[in-house]
């Protein structure tokens, strides 16, 4: 079996950030910027699953400008095959990233398409959703366990929901998309970054996957949160009440 | 937009707005309680962690950063909080004694290079592209190696920067046309001494003609790019933690730190041992206070083998901020002295403008001050609120914040650079020009020369000691003679200094038949806190001057909280006993980070609590604590500040 992972590049996640000068977007020029945490976790699992024997080869794609073959390089280093950059020049919404890896998913014929729960920059929640839609397969959000049944052909997956723990069995090919409490990714060695270098990474462009990119959303403006007012310090639980009734209009 | 944000921890409970919960949320969840009291004896203090959490989307920090990497699964020996202690010291006498000698050990991968170069910054960098470029005039092939303990080349280097091209125009000569980051040409040198109102402009002693204002993080970076392209292999996200020597004692490499080692010194289930780099050559280029090169120094008496004084230090705390576009002139080089230093304080501060509307602001305080009551990051937040440097920034945001300690020894604090296996190049070594206050382009012609004198000692023959032999024939020399007397002049206090700073520079330019010496050496210097009053520091407004955790977040320093603390203490009693009574604990003040807290523990009496993870690797306690009881060690690789405009 092939498993897919879907890496993406993003922002490190402890970089300051600030919203460009025109509202544009975020300012990400001269900004470290690192693989999304959740899909480190997603190729950890990928990786586990492949050691204890389930699929025979793991394969990283990423989707964007050139920078994302370093990406794809320390996902190679952690373990991954081989890896698929998708030429894009500037950052596509989850219906288009959804659109490409159910093209990629139809040549490459996985077994399985790990994926993030959601990217640390746009924090959508949809990819994952919407390859599994677009692909007609079935779907294991927020996974916090993963468990394989190689006669049944189908994955046992806890799902960390607002009520507590959803365990669900879903029949392979399936999306699972990871949550935080998975995997604790390992580090990846220096001779694996070495050899790493060798591995192959395919490029491809939209045109070799006819993909229609365009989008009914357009980002119109991208503006800091408001700062946040200084609170008021009341003398008497009657002023208290008096504020929520007159003031905030909750009461 | 959810970010994360980092966890400072301030026991005075103000920003607890930033936290990074990931590690902690991970933590709760799982049976380990990361709030439980290690029950080994470490010398090290748990740092507590505030539980106030925001996001519920927190994601663990990245083991994998761009492309910041780790190390091998192997190893078997068991891994407790005493027998790690216990394995990290007796590992380095183990390998003098021969026991963990070149070839590889069971359980350790070792790689092999001709040029093994410790820290990706100007002066490792300009060596290894010498290297190769030596390589293909003479048609060798010698394979160079660089490890850099940042995520990313340029993510731990921080500089004021004016840069002179000297150095850069020998090593890469095309480099206006190959869109180096060098674009803003000095354009006005100005000098201003501040008294608490005033700014009283002065002839200027800087002539920056032909200079740059430049980032010397992108510079690096760039430089980074020109290595890869001639096969040089960078590895950043590595931090060597360990000099590896052979049965005759002689340096053949580093071990890599360590990774996933837990706060209590138990192996994560992450855990991968390091690495041993070798090479037939091992040069240093730690940058100011190098902790490997520190070590160096004084296992081979690098110091005393040439008569060289003790090091002497400042710390120069940074910002970079975007102002008005009305306010900005690029290619304007400010510099100042006097207020908010007193005379007895050595020290100025800096104000260039770069492209983009940013301009870069710093402080620069000698370490060698005598009231342990100085807070050089407070003072920095005063300096900003004075009108002609407020005049600048009101309008404007602050991009990065970060800090560094810098060398002021200058000529007579220069050690013998080469021991047996390799040598220190850069300021590990210390080649900075105190009065012009540029380092860089000495630091790279070190570099040069040294990979000069590797080259011949591998391809032909020739010895290491040649490095020393043409550093002292090399403008770099020439320069620093002429520099000595200016910093120690100021021994004698502000106006003596000044004044023999204006001899040299007028008339004399070091060509006087003495040299000046350095006075005590800066953890010496720091008087008896009875002796002195606490000083009154104003409160932050928050526009102009911040507080340590709001300006911390703007370094994007972060590391993973749950291994042990890189900040050692030789002896775990000393602050409590000494730094606290009679010094009135400086390393709370002069830290630029808030890692060192005083905190009451259960009984109400103060502990020391360091905060390890959020250092900015500036060195400053490793330098000025008066006991010096402070060793700075390389955390996991990876962590630190990640600077881009600094």
């Amino acid at each position: 079996m092939k498993i897919l992972v879907a890496v993406k590049r993003v922002v490190d996640y402890a970089v300051k950030i600030r919203v460009k000068p025109d509202k544009t977007g975020v300012d990400t020029q001269n900004v470290k910027m690192s693989m999304n945490p959740f899909c480190e976790i997603a190729l950890e699992e990928a990786l586990r699953i492949k050691e204890a024997g389930f699929a025979k080869e793991v394969v990283a794609v990423s989707i964007g400008p050139s920078q994302c073959v370093d990406t794809l390089r320390t996902g190679l280093a952690m373990g991954a095959d081989r890896g698929i950059h998708v030429e894009a020049s500037y950052s596509f919404l989850p219906l288009t990233i959804a659109k490409i890896l159910k093209s990629l998913a139809d040549v490459e014929n996985p077994g399985l398409i790990f994926l993030g729960k959601q990217a640390i920059d746009d924090d959508c929640n949809q990819t994952g959703q919407m390859v599994a839609a677009l692909l007609g397969w079935p779907q294991a959000t927020f996974a916090s366990k993963v468990v394989l049944d190689k006669d049944k052909q189908s994955a046992t997956v806890d799902r960390e929901v607002d009520e507590g723990l959803e365990t669900l069995s879903v029949d392979l090919p399936a999306v699972i998309t990871t949550d935080l409490r998975l995997n604790q990714p390992r580090y990846a060695t220096l001779p694996n970054i070495m050899k790493a270098k060798s591995k192959p990474i395919k490029k491809m462009t939209l045109e070799d996957l006819k993909v229609d990119i365009k989008s009914d959303i357009e980002i119109v403006e991208v503006t800091e949160p408001p700062k946040r007012k200084s609170g008021v310090i009341v003398s008497s639980v009657d002023e208290l009440i008096y504020k929520l009734k007159n003031e905030a209009h909750v009461v | 937009m959810k970010k994360m944000k980092a966890l400072f921890r301030s026991s005075s409970s103000s920003s607890l707005s930033f936290t990074i919960m990931h590690r902690f949320l991970l933590k709760l969840s799982s049976s380990t309680n990361p709030l439980r009291n290690s029950k080994n004896q470490l010398p090290l203090i748990l740092p507590r962690f505030l539980s106030s959490t925001t996001a519920s989307e927190s994601p663990p920090p990245p083991r994998t950063s761009h492309p910041s990497n780790r190390f091998i699964s192997r190893s078997g020996h068991p891994y407790s909080a005493d027998s790690f202690r216990k394995s990290q010291a007796f590992s380095s006498k183990s390998r003098a004694l021969g026991v963990r000698c070149i070839s590889s050990e069971a359980g350790r991968e070792s790689i092999e290079y001709d040029v093994l170069i410790i820290g990706a910054g100007p002066a490792g960098l300009s060596a290894a592209i010498r290297l190769k470029q030596l390589c293909q005039e003479k048609n060798a092939d010698l394979s160079v190696c660089v490890v850099e303990k940042g995520a990313e080349v340029g993510g731990h280097v921080i500089s004021g920067n004016v840069f002179e091209p000297l150095a850069l125009d020998e090593l890469l000569p095309h480099w206006r046309q190959e869109q180096a980051p060098i674009e803003v040409a000095a354009s006005s040198d100005k000098f201003w001494f501040l008294t608490k109102n005033r700014a009283i402009s002065l002839p200027s002693p800087f002539d920056n003609k032909g200079n740059y204002v430049i980032s010397l993080s992108q510079l690096v970076r760039w430089l980074g790019g020109k290595a890869e392209e001639l096969g040089i292999e960078i590895y950043p996200g590595f931090s060597a933690s360990e000099v590896l020597y052979d049965a005759s004692d002689k340096v053949v490499g580093i071990a890599t730190k360590d990774m996933g080692i837990s706060k209590d010194g138990s192996k994560k289930e992450t855990f991968q041992p390091g690495v041993d780099i070798k090479g037939r050559v091992t040069l240093f280029a730690e940058g100011c206070r190098g902790s490997l090169s520190e070590k160096i120094i004084k296992k081979y008496k690098l110091r005393e083998e040439v008569n060289a004084q003790h090091q002497t230090y400042a710390l120069g705390i940074k910002e970079v901020w975007e102002i008005d576009e009305s306010k900005h002139n690029p290619g304007e080089v400010v510099h100042t002295l006097g207020w908010p230093l007193d005379p007895k304080t050595y020290g100025g501060s800096f104000l260039y403008h770069m492209n983009n509307r940013q301009v870069a602001l710093g402080l620069v305080v000698a370490l060698n001050y005598k009231n342990p009551f100085l807070n050089p990051y407070e003072e920095f937040q005063k300096l900003k609120h004075h009108p002609a440097i407020k005049r600048i920034l009101e309008g404007g945001t602050v991009l990065q914040y970060g800090a560094r300690t810098l060398n002021e020894g200058g000529f007579q604090s220069i050690p013998y650079p080469v021991f047996p296996g390799g040598a220190i190049i850069g300021c590990s070594a210390g080649f900075l020009n105190v009065p012009k206050i540029k380092g860089t382009h000495t630091a790279m012609k070190s570099g040069m020369l040294a990979a000069e004198a590797a080259f011949g000692a591998l391809h032909e023959g020739s010895n290491m000691s040649t490095y020393w032999d043409n550093l002292r024939s090399s403008w770099v020399w020439k320069e620093l003679y002429s520099a000595r007397n200016y910093r120690p002049a100021f021994e004698y206090g502000l106006i003596p200094g000044l004044a023999v700073s204006a001899m040299e520079h007028y008339v004399l330019r070091g060509k006087v038949p003495f040299t000046l010496k350095h006075g005590k050496a800066d953890h010496e210097a720091t008087d008896l806190a009875r002796k002195w009053k606490p000083i009154e520091y104003p409160k932050p407004d928050g526009v102009l001057s911040f507080d340590v955790p709001t300006s911390l977040y703007r370094s994007n320093t972060n590391h993973d909280h749950d291994q042990p603390s890189h900040l050692r203490l030789r002896d775990p009693k000393i602050p409590e006993k000494v730094n606290l009574p009679e010094y009135a604990a400086p390393e709370s003040r002069y830290c630029p980070a808030r890692v060192y807290e005083y905190v009451e523990d259960e009984e109400g009496k103060p502990k020391l609590q360091i905060n390890a993870q959020n250092c900015l690797h500036c060195k400053a306690c490793d330098i000025k604590d008066p006991k010096q009881n402070i060793e700075w060690t390389v955390p996991e690789g990876g962590g630190g500040p990640a600077y881009s405009i600094m």
